[in-house]
């Protein structure tokens, strides 16, 4: 089964290696500076004890204040799971440092999200839109990408506001 | 003598891509000196989709990605979306889905192996074959569920409904004939001689690159990394079967299709348990249609015919998701395929798209 490794502990950890380089800690990920990310995620990858040599997911969240680049890495040999956030605060040109360097499999996934979130990754050899052609209007991803017109949210008016009244149980 | 290199496009539309998906080869004489894939002729922008939906309505999206295994697709949402809502489906529900699984593998794997097998030049023989099975497994995906191909079975907290009383005979004598089979494909596929001569030691992907590429499934495997979550990670009633995890030796395109043929085997396995073992009682627990998972994130995950499926969900606490992001196994599958095609010859180069087995609808999404 494979442990999920706290946010906290990550943080500790990293923390202890590297003064001040941890943002925010919760259970659910630690987050971590920007400018110091490609060190603390090779530092992740060649500890004998952390060992994640394996970067299972990449992808960017839209939190409306901010962007919140998500990392899930796995450490096959002990077989833990860990999450590690960065976050970029330039609502226009949001940018972090890429970690091709670190796992090439994060190149493709890196792509995915500039193509969709528009976060632009320092250092990627090849940062292409991946599924939009170049000179696509925006990033449909972003929560003011409006794809419907006056942003209509056609799934959700089929239940509208959910009183909890006759919606509930599923009949 | 002056040469310059020789640019060709596999695809958009082309039998060996699978799809709607580009290989833009650049030669020198026969040889690949550069591979650029370009993608997105299938993009509909599920993720965008998904936050304007309820939870429960996402799920028919989670058959149209991966259309040719859409219940490892369900079960890989649905998961995600209980862990965020602390939900679990009965034990019943539990085995419905591991059996729901094992034949859609079985059926998936059946394709890529039919699919490869044409790559290879062995014309149309193989898939016929393949074919068969597939639609028997189809026959009974639709008495359970009453779709074939996108089958929206899975549900928050179990399954759609319970499987009708000619269920369980049917797939009993299904997978009482499967071995049989399976013998058949072994004695036709294993040492036929255009497969082996076209993929021994073709597409060689070290088990550290292979790691360091975030590849998974049975590509991971044919490297020789011993990993699956169905093990790793196991969900829904996989504790309480046993398998083994097939794994090859020398990481090439031939070891692949040795792992899918092998995985298939492992499949009529965990049938034959699972079929034995499946206890009576609900399928299902009640849970709102328009649920609201409290605040927070959660990543659901599961072994799928193609390799890692995850889906990762951020909820606000409203009706439909505020983040949907899907970790496909096809699109991160292909991040190795440009340095395993440089150097190759065209034809092998085909050869490894077809043993990485995408499809093209989990790729673009």
């Amino acid at each position: 089964m494979t442990e999920v490794l706290s946010g906290l502990e990550i943080a500790h950890r990293v923390e202890q290696r590297f003064p001040g380089s941890v943002v925010e800690a919760s259970p659910e990920g630690a987050i971590v500076k920007a400018d110091v990310l490609v060190e603390v995620c090779t530092y992740l990858r060649d500890d004998p004890e952390l060992g994640f040599h394996y970067l299972v997911s990449l992808t960017a969240v839209d939190c409306l204040d901010y962007f919140e680049i998500v990392y899930h890495l796995q450490s096959i040999q002990a077989n833990r799971l860990a999450v590690l956030k960065v976050r970029a605060h330039d609502r226009e040109e949001p940018e972090v440092p890429s970690l091709t360097s670190v796992w090439w499999g994060a190149l493709l996934q890196e792509r995915e999200a500039y193509d969709l979130m528009g976060v632009r990754f320092k250092g990627h050899p090849d940062l292409r839109r991946v599924f939009l052609w170049e000179g696509f209007a925006g990033h449909p991803l972003r929560k003011d990408w409006l794809g419907m017109p006056g942003g209509l949210m056609p799934g959700l008016e089929r239940f509208p506001g959910d009183p909890g009244g006759e919606l509930e149980g599923r009949g | 003598m002056n040469t310059e290199p020789f640019v060709v496009n596999v695809g958009p539309q082309h039998p060996s891509t699978h799809g709607v998906f580009r290989m833009r080869l650049t030669l020198d004489g026969e040889r690949i000196i550069d591979a650029d894939m370009i993608m997105g002729y299938l993009h509909r922008s599920m993720e965008k989709l998904a936050e304007e939906r309820t939870y429960t309505q996402n799920i028919p999206f989670t058959d149209r990605t991966d259309y040719v295994a859409a219940m490892t697709g369900n079960l890989a949402y649905v998961l995600a979306v209980e862990k965020l809502c602390g939900v679990e489906a009965p034990e019943r529900a539990q085995w419905l889905r591991v059996i729901m699984c094992e034949l859609q593998r079985f059926a998936s794997h059946s394709m890529a192996v039919g699919v490869f097998a044409n790559d290879c030049g062995t014309w149309q023989t193989p898939i016929m074959h393949m074919f068969r099975e597939r639609e028997k497994i189809l026959d009974l995906f639709e008495m359970a569920g009453g779709a074939r191909l996108t089958t929206n079975y899975m549900r928050i907290g179990g399954v759609s409904s319970d499987i009708p009383p000619e269920f369980m005979p049917a797939a009993d004598r299904l997978v009482k004939e499967l071995p049989k089979r399976m013998d058949e494909y072994e004695a036709l596929l294993l040492g036929n001689e255009i497969i082996v001569a076209r993929s021994r030691g073709v597409g060689v992907l070290l088990p550290e690159r292979a790691l360091a590429c975030s590849v998974s499934g049975p590509m991971l495997r044919g490297s020789g990394v011993a990993w699956d979550i169905r093990k790793a990670d196991p969900y829904a009633a996989y504790p309480q079967v046993e398998f083994e995890i097939a794994v090859g030796t020398n990481g090439d395109v031939y070891d692949r299709f040795l792992v899918r043929m092998a995985e298939m085997r492992q499949s009529i396995h965990i049938l034959e348990q699972a079929l034995e073992m499946m206890p009576d009682g609900p399928v299902s627990v009640p849970v709102p249609l328009a649920v609201r998972p409290p605040v927070g994130e959660a990543y659901g995950r599961i072994e799928s015919p193609r390799g890692e499926l995850g889906f990762y969900l951020v909820s606000d606490g409203g009706p439909a998701p505020f983040r949907f992001h899907i970790r496909s196994p096809s699109f991160i599958n292909l991040t190795p395929l440009p340095e395993l095609a440089k150097g190759v010859t065209v034809s092998d180069a085909i050869v490894i798209l077809g043993s990485v087995d995408i499809v093209v609808g989990e790729v673009d999404r």
